[in-house]
């Protein structure tokens, strides 16, 4: 039996009201993706490269079309629904690392796990720390931690919770070339050892041929490219 | 100038329209209400006491005595065409048919008052006729409260001592009474010529004597400098000035409460605008360098901001003292009355009170910021981290504690209460910090074997929220605690201290006491003992005598600090004597005569008294009985248990060093039930006979503090709402970080219904917490009182805390939610940025 794609977008649009003017950011987007697939998205500044990831992601719901998870209706759900499916199978690398200032990096690993009130909590976090080679600085802050660390702990934390799926928005996007070519080493290793399907937006060409799929979003529309 | 005042009006206006301003001008608004508030009402009793002084004495000069006033003082004052009119006030009963009733008698010569009117009526609802006249012979003028508690009427008979007199009016007005905490009985006002026939002035009677005058400023200042220097032992002279000055030193501890409980208010609406100045700040420097940057000059800029403080110091003031008017009418309601009879209108200094308050508070927010802002450049605006080195946490908040605490001291006017309040408040956010902490800590542990459910992680998510921003917990917490602590702690002096220390009273304890027996009614007293089945009600005899010098050293009263020292070298003392110490006293020092003792000229001292006059076990005192010298040799000290409610003595002979001397007697007893009528028969057959109910007397000293807890109770409500607004100030200041706390934790896939639940949990423990250490500390101070100061059992009110910890859990997250719940629908996608 054929099974279902990780990711299907069909006739995704999207459009959005601004002072009584419609602005259409996505046109009968389609899009499906397999299961361990790795799949890059590039686009010009305000292409709605970040507005497609949120509707694959659940993090918003469009206009119209539909998105599903595992052959699951996704978008059909309410908030709270694809709450829980994120939970459950999602992880997230932001362009700006959304590491809580207050916890210490351990604790912001956890916190994932600890909503899901997951056993191994502290564990598993350990682990994945370990395995971005920062289980030395468990106990500090993020104000401690250099950009590129943050970032570590940031992929950490993604990774602990075990997700079908990782979404990663321009994850080296606040880092210097160096840095970002080690986080982007460190992301494609991990998600190599975990197989897990990888969505990522950037505007980096060479970081998206890395990709096995690259996509053009281009006036609403996505193209599927060959590597360049 | 005209240009910045322009700019600064304009960023105002658009700063409150943004939102930035609220918080911190509600914050101001409140500390400046509380601050003029109570200003105003003290005000309002100074102004009574200054402005009013000839009013409050009924003349412009006042000679006090403990005994009749010399004729010589009445004799200087009359070539000098200086009116003069005397005064007679005591206690004693006054009989209507059956009943009988403890009155404060003034017995008035026919031209009182020399200044101001009374009030009389016909009824308590009359609006009544002004006169400047005194009862004719044989009538009398009751107050309100006479007439409702005999059931009397204009036209009805009185038995006032031996006199029967007719009730000719109701007396409506008696400005110089002063309020209802210095007069314990109704008044009853009469004729002092009818005085004579009542005989209720006998050997023992306490009576205030008064020898009023009037006359020309400059004719009373000659004649006040004349007779200071003859004023003798139990003599005091009142003017105007310093009228009445048990008022006096009321009203200046009431300032004391009062001011203080609106320090509370104060210091917390300071942390509101400090935690809520912080978007205005922001968005200031953000227009301030984009003006740099478009060519303004460094001074304006600071002219600018200069101007917006005042404008916004000004304005807040302005509605904070206009709210401060309003609520003092409260305050006046509730408590004016305990001072004087009648409240003159509010003056304007209040309000600049209120104004230079205000601008100093504003000052203390935005100074350094201000000084942060003197080396802006336009560079700031396109890096912000070029900015001069950001202030220290200290440096931010050192000019607001030291506004702070100069207006704890300005307010306590004593330094130790002052540092006692300083010391109060640090110890109590030490206490709140240790909360946090174990709480946190119990509730890691605790999440450990807890059922696992995304509810628990969620409280758990909520607990260690705590911590996190552990400053801002703190500060919130300290908030709400110290109002509700005041609150408690009122409520529960006003209810089970005084209930608790009337159930340590034994069965039977004395409820009664009877003053000015004669030699000549002990038998018919004793009579009535046995008559009603009273048992260990002694009678003990009075001898007056003043201390005149201990060891042969003069007791000047003058050279005297302790104003207790100052009243008991002043006062003649009721000098007794006894074969036995009584049971309820205890030798502290010396020893007790024996029999063979009996007739020397010894003396045992109350323990308190001996200490506030210095005075020791050996020392010789020289007392003045009638006239007649009297050195006696102290022998022992006692500690006397002065609630057992049975009579007790500061000083004691043995018997026959008295026996020359003439003595009234005093006695304690319980009057049982359904005796009340006998009793009354008894005072009918001695007029003279003063029966003190300890009931009705423990009732009114009940309500007096009930006004007085409910007046500074009605001040700390404005602290409690200022707790609301450092909870908000709270919020606006965390909002960024609380937003992609909540959205980052619904990308993770929590619900919103988990984020929910953190939040409450979180604030529901600012609210347990901050009602828990209130309860448990009020509940603490009232244990010390009751235990170390009143000597009485002690009950922890439970009740208490689990009300105020269940109030505080559902209402304080309540609040927050409602300015939380925005959060929760903001749209998770705003993480998510692209270049």
């Amino acid at each position: 039996m054929q099974q279902s794609p990780m990711i299907q977008a069909q006739d995704l649009h999207y459009e959005i009201t601004n002072h009584d003017n419609q602005i259409r950011i996505l046109s009968g987007l389609n899009l499906s993706v397999e299961n361990g697939d790795q799949i890059a998205i590039i686009g010009s500044s305000g292409s709605g490269k970040s507005t497609l990831l949120s509707l694959l992601a659940g993090l918003d719901v469009p206009t119209s079309g539909s998105v599903q998870i595992k052959g699951a209706a996704f978008s059909d759900l309410n908030e709270d629904g694809r709450a829980a499916v994120r939970a459950r199978d999602m992880g997230f690398v932001f362009q700006s690392f959304q590491l809580l200032p207050a916890l210490t990096a351990l604790e912001n690993v956890m916190l994932p796990l600890q909503l899901k009130s997951h056993p191994r909590a502290e564990m598993l976090s350990l682990e994945a720390l370990d395995k971005v080679g920062l289980s030395h600085r468990v106990q500090h802050y993020p104000k401690q931690l250099s950009g590129g660390e943050q970032q570590r702990v940031a992929i950490a934390r993604a990774f602990a919770t075990q997700p079908s799926i990782l979404f990663a928005d321009e994850p080296t996007g606040n880092l210097d070339s160096a840095t970002g070519q080690m986080i982007i080493d460190l992301l494609f290793n991990m998600n190599k050892e975990a197989g897990t399907t990888l969505v990522l937006v950037t505007h980096d060409i060479k970081l998206a041929n890395r990709c096995k799929r690259l996509f053009k979003l281009d006036n609403g529309v996505l193209l599927e490219m060959a590597q360049v | 100038m005209i240009l910045a005042a322009r700019l600064a009006w304009a960023q105002t206006i658009s700063l409150w329209r943004a939102g930035a301003l609220r918080v911190l001008i509600f914050a101001l608004i409140l500390a400046v209400a509380a601050i003029t508030a109570v200003s105003f009402f003290t005000q309002r009793i100074e102004s009574a006491l200054n402005q009013q002084g000839s009013l409050l004495i009924g003349g412009d000069l006042a000679i006090l005595a403990d005994h009749p006033i010399p004729d010589a003082f009445a004799d200087r004052a009359k070539p000098q065409a200086i009116l003069t009119t005397r005064t007679y006030e005591f206690a004693s009963m006054v009989i209507h048919g059956e009943s009988s009733q403890l009155v404060e008698i003034k017995a008035v010569e026919p031209n009182f008052p020399l200044r101001g009117n009374l009030t009389i009526g016909q009824h308590a609802n009359d609006i009544g006729q002004s006169v400047q006249r005194a009862p004719q012979l044989g009538e009398v003028w009751v107050e309100p409260r006479l007439a409702t508690l005999l059931n009397i009427k204009v036209g009805d008979q009185l038995q006032v001592g031996e006199l029967s007199v007719a009730v000719s009016a109701i007396l409506l007005r008696e400005p110089s009474r002063g309020g209802n905490m210095f007069s314990f009985a109704p008044r009853l006002m009469m004729n002092a010529a009818d005085l004579p026939a009542t005989q209720l002035i006998q050997y023992g009677s306490r009576v205030k004597y008064q020898l009023l005058l009037a006359s020309s400023p400059a004719q009373i200042n000659r004649y006040s400098e004349q007779v200071k220097p003859i004023l003798g032992r139990g003599e005091r002279m009142d003017d105007v000035r310093n009228a009445r000055p048990e008022i006096k030193t009321a009203l200046d501890k009431a300032q004391q409460f009062l001011g203080l409980s609106a320090m509370v208010s104060v210091v917390l609406s300071m942390v509101a605008m400090l935690l809520s100045s912080l978007p205005y700040i922001k968005q200031s420097l953000n227009t301030f360098a984009l003006m740099r940057c478009f060519g303004t000059q460094q001074n304006t800029v600071l002219q600018i901001l200069t101007i917006q403080t005042l404008i916004i110091a000004l304005s807040s003031a302005l509605v904070g003292a206009l709210l401060g008017f309003f609520a003092q009418l409260g305050l006046s309601q509730l408590a004016g009355s305990l001072f004087v009879e009648t409240l003159p209108s509010v003056t304007l200094a209040p309000v600049l009170i209120g104004f230079l308050a205000s601008i100093g508070m504003m000052v203390a927010v935005v100074l350094p910021h201000a000084w942060q802002m003197r080396n802006l450049s336009a560079m700031n605006i396109l890096r912000r981290d070029t900015l001069v080195q950001p202030l220290s946490a200290q440096a931010k908040f050192l000019p607001a504690a030291f506004v702070m605490v100069a207006m704890i001291f300005w307010q306590a006017r004593d330094v130790n209460i002052a540092v006692s309040t300083i010391v109060a408040m640090l110890a109590l956010s030490l206490i709140i910090l240790g909360f946090v902490y174990g709480l946190t800590y119990v509730a890691q542990k605790f999440l450990i074997i807890t059922p696992k459910s995304s509810t628990w992680a969620s409280i758990n998510l909520g607990i260690q929220g705590l911590k996190r921003r552990l400053g801002l917990s703190t500060v919130q917490m300290i908030g709400f605690c110290m109002g509700l602590m005041v609150i408690m702690l009122l409520t529960l002096i006003r209810g089970d201290l005084i209930r608790n220390w009337q159930a340590s009273l034994p069965e039977g304890a004395p409820n009664r006491f009877v003053i000015n027996i004669q030699p000549d009614q002990i038998d018919q007293v004793n009579q009535f003992f046995i008559q009603q089945n009273i048992q260990d009600a002694a009678i003990f005899p009075m001898v007056r005598a003043r201390l005149v010098s201990k060891n042969k050293q003069l007791i000047n009263s003058v050279k005297w600090e302790d104003e207790r020292a100052k009243r008991l070298a002043e006062r003649e003392f009721n000098l007794s004597w006894a074969a036995q110490m009584q049971s309820d006293n205890k030798l502290l020092a010396g020893r007790w005569w024996q029999e063979n003792e009996y007739g020397k000229p010894l003396i045992s001292l109350e323990e308190g008294l001996a200490k506030s006059l210095n005075i020791h076990v050996g020392d010789q005192l020289l007392f003045d009985v009638a006239g007649s010298p009297l050195t006696l040799t102290v022998t022992s000290l006692r500690k006397v248990e002065w609630d057992t409610m049975r009579a007790n003595f500061f000083a004691v002979t043995p018997p026959g060093v008295l026996d020359t001397f003439a003595a009234s007697h005093i006695s304690s007893f319980h009057l049982p039930i359904g005796a009340e009528e006998s009793l009354n028969l008894l005072v009918k057959q001695h007029p003279n006979l003063t029966v003190i109910d300890i009931a009705a007397l423990m009732q009114q000293v009940r309500g007096i503090m009930q006004k007085m807890s409910q007046a500074i109770e009605y001040v700390f409500v404005f602290s409690l709402i200022v707790g609301v607004a450092v909870l908000y100030a709270a919020l606006v200041a965390t909002r960024e970080e609380r937003v992609t706390e909540a959205t980052l934790l619904r990308v993770f896939g929590a619900s919103r219904k988990q984020v929910s639940i953190a939040y409450i949990a979180e604030f529901a423990c600012i609210g347990i917490i901050s009602a828990l250490v209130a309860s448990i500390a009020a509940n603490g101070l009232a244990y010390y009182i009751s235990v170390n100061v009143l000597n009485i059992p002690f009950q922890f009110n439970l009740s208490l805390v689990v009300f105020s910890t269940l109030v505080a859990a559902i209402l304080i997250p309540l609040a927050a939610w409602l300015g939380l719940r925005s959060f929760l629908n903001i749209a998770p996608r705003q993480l998510l940025n692209s270049m």
